[in-house]
């Protein structure tokens, strides 16, 4: 194909561990037939040339944590026809928006000896807080598959088939016997967001929430049979997806009671 | 260079094709070097902090966070810390067969990536292994099908590849089924046999002809090359245990990076990593790594930091083997994990990260709750050792033009691997010199 005519894609990072724009290398089978497909304009991490904008497609890592990557997200935004965040930091916050719990200066005096050195916002946020995102793909972290499926979806112009339904169907289809009805393991597999394929129980352990709340969650309902204390249920919704909504509910609820 | 040199300033923003955000900055005047900076402004994110009020249980899923790239290394460090702190030791047996062989999965993948994605394009002078495929597909797609190897052994045992759920403090939560493994074997041989074939290309790339003398640190593991556990060794006689870190390392806070900087207490800056492993450890190498480093001209210590890449080659030589050799004995055990019970303590664990040494240590109650917390990652550890790196380089290259030297710098830093999202609670690169005054001003 020729060049002139490839879409072009771009891949920024924020506030993160890395691990989603890794997935885009770690499609071993698939990266050298995708950049035939497109163009990969912008990918700092696995390329020293960065062609300028505008870009058809951005991927987007990380969460908003400085005054300056809310200036550089609006940029991004400005030159990208297509935004779509990647991961549980880029979508709810991420682990780092536990601070938005906590005070963030004394966050910063437990970590480094001089905290005048270190300029941070008090909130790790969304992308969706301070742009326009055109899609969302949950996970910490994201499943390459998904990705793969939802950069093909946005080339070919149709709607990325992402089910929103809960890691329980995804046991179901897996035919994982389910943790909790038959070991009495606690396991926010009936709140959790479809898309990992229902790993943690297929290890013998509970689901917890990686990717974040599935569509119309009932938190509450799941609290009273988990069986689990308030604080821990306070520490179960405050992971990975702590600023989602619906767990950022829960685990408020518990901390009041 | 024209004319009388004065300030020079050799400088990069936004490294590339490193893990996470880092700048570099050189500044030469008549003098020679006078400032060399390797900036790493990846914003905080408070690990240490919010691990506080945690549950002891919680820290292998939550410290696997701080890096996609080497999550393993994390969830190891910190169960061995855990683990320690509630007096229980697993330095033999399956389940530590099991963190080996899983261990030995992500050097793999890790390694893989950075020999082939980050660093080789350097030296054929692409700017990424995917414009480096138009013109050697098949030297790739290799490097691609060896890291797929090794995901596929951290996804077997952890689940996945990247944030793997299967480790827990006390072992695992599944043991896997001895045919799930055995299904590994073949790309793993593949693998082995791709890691040599690594070894021998690598060998034969341009290097500069640069031998550096860093002090280096790594674990010491009797008889088995240092991967899980160990004493903390240098070439100077350092040998402690890892609950001793605190009597000889410090971290210090320096204004422009928002990584620590750690140092030894008695003699400064340290290198840890491949080259560190390597030079305090060939000798326990598995004899196939051994021969293969024979075979490509390494020496029993390598202090080029260029060569690093056959280094990490013939590390990955012996992963390959190592994790072959643990398939092959590997019996499925009767509980995947042992029974640990918090208590009041103070514990400690380090193991050996692909980038190198990673400490952690945990103060925890008696209710498992976690009171303090410390990690220490490589990258953080090997910050100065990079800017001396970087200053020896530029003192040997001052007949380079600046974008040749702004390259050649950033090599410099490729050449260890830094992991800025690892280190941060840490990179930004920049090359000042006081240039002739009649150049081009890139600021």
């Amino acid at each position: 194909m020729d060049d002139r005519i490839k879409k072009t894609l771009a891949v920024w990072k924020f506030a993160s561990c890395d691990g989603c724009q890794l997935s885009v290398l770690d499609l071993e089978d698939e990266l050298l037939a995708l950049a035939e497909q497109l163009e990969i304009a912008y990918f700092i991490e696995a390329s020293s040339t960065a062609v300028a904008g505008p870009y058809d497609v951005s991927l987007v890592e990380g969460s908003i944590t400085t005054l300056h990557d809310v200036e550089r997200i609006r940029a991004i935004r400005a030159s990208s026809r297509t935004l779509i965040t990647i991961g549980a930091c880029a979508t709810a916050g991420g682990i780092q928006a536990l601070r938005n719990f906590a005070d963030v200066e004394e966050f910063t005096r437990v970590v480094y000896a001089s905290p005048d050195y270190i300029s941070t916002l008090a909130t790790s946020t969304p992308i969706s807080t301070h742009v326009m995102v055109d899609f969302e793909l949950n996970g910490c972290p994201i499943n390459k598959h998904q990705l793969l499926e939802v950069i093909s979806a946005h080339l070919n112009r149709r709607r990325p088939r992402v089910r929103a339904h809960s890691v329980c169907v995804e046991c179901k289809r897996r035919g994982t016997v389910c943790v909790m009805v038959a070991r009495g393991t606690a396991c926010l597999g009936p709140v959790t967001h479809a898309g990992c394929g229902a790993i943690c129980p297929a290890y013998n352990r509970g689901c917890y929430g990686c990717y974040g709340p599935k569509e119309t969650p009932n938190t509450a309902s799941l609290d009273a049979w988990s069986g689990l204390e308030q604080r821990d249920l306070v520490r179960v919704y405050r992971t990975f997806n702590a600023g989602a909504d619906a767990f950022k509910q829960a685990s408020e609820g518990h901390e009041r009671t | 260079m024209s004319g009388p040199s004065r300030t020079r300033i050799i400088r990069t923003d936004y490294l590339a094709r490193v893990e996470g955000e880092g700048a570099m900055y050189v500044k030469l005047d008549a003098g020679g070097v006078s400032e060399v900076k390797l900036r790493l402004y990846e914003p905080p994110r408070f690990f240490e902090a919010f691990l506080r009020g945690r549950s002891f249980t919680e820290v292998p899923d939550i410290t696997a966070r701080i890096c996609g790239i080497c999550p393993i290394a994390y969830q190891m460090s910190s169960a061995r810390a855990v683990e320690n702190a509630c007096g229980v030791r697993i330095d033999d047996g399956p389940i530590r067969d099991l963190r080996r062989l899983v261990y030995c999965g992500e050097w793999i993948e890790s390694h893989s990536l950075h020999v082939y994605m980050l660093h080789a394009p350097d030296f054929l002078g692409y700017s990424s292994a995917i414009e480096m495929a138009r013109d050697h597909r098949e030297i790739v797609e290799q490097g691609l099908e060896m890291k797929k190897a090794g995901n596929a052994l951290v996804a077997q045992i952890g689940g996945r590849e990247v944030h793997p759920i299967n480790v827990r403090v006390g072992g695992f939560y599944r043991a896997p089924t001895r045919a799930e493994l055995r299904a590994l074997i073949d790309p793993l041989e593949r693998a082995r046999e791709i890691a040599l074939a690594t070894v021998r290309w690598t060998s034969t790339l341009p290097f500069p002809d640069v031998e550096l003398e860093p002090e280096h640190v790594a674990l010491a593991d009797p008889d088995r090359y240092p991967i899980d556990r160990g004493r903390i060794v240098s070439d100077r006689g350092l040998d402690i245990e890892p609950g001793e870190f605190d009597e000889h390392f410090v971290e210090e806070h320096v204004e422009h990076s928002t990584a620590l900087h750690a140092r030894l207490r008695e003699r400064g800056s340290y290198l840890t990593g491949p080259l560190a492993r390597y030079s305090l450890g060939s000798g326990v190498l598995c004899p196939l790594a051994r021969e293969a480093a024979a075979a490509a001209g390494l020496g029993a210590t390598c202090r080029n930091p260029f060569q690093s890449i056959v280094v990490r080659a013939v590390e990955l030589v012996h992963a390959a083997d190592e994790a072959l050799a643990l398939i092959d004995a590997y019996e499925q055990p009767d509980a995947s994990a042992v029974e640990v019970q918090p208590r009041r303590a103070v514990g400690h664990g380090a193991t050996e990260a692909p980038r190198g040494m990673l400490y952690h240590r945990y103060e925890i109650d008696d209710d498992g709750t976690i009171l303090d917390a410390r990690i220490v990652p490589p990258t953080s550890q090997n910050q100065r050792a990079i800017e001396e790196d970087l200053r020896a380089v530029v003192e040997r290259s001052l007949e380079l033009s600046d974008e040749e030297l702004t390259l050649r710098c950033e090599q410099a830093i490729r050449n260890h691997d830094p992991c800025i999202s690892c280190s941060t609670h840490f990179l930004d690169l920049t090359v000042d010199r006081d240039r002739a005054r009649t150049g081009p001003n890139p600021q």
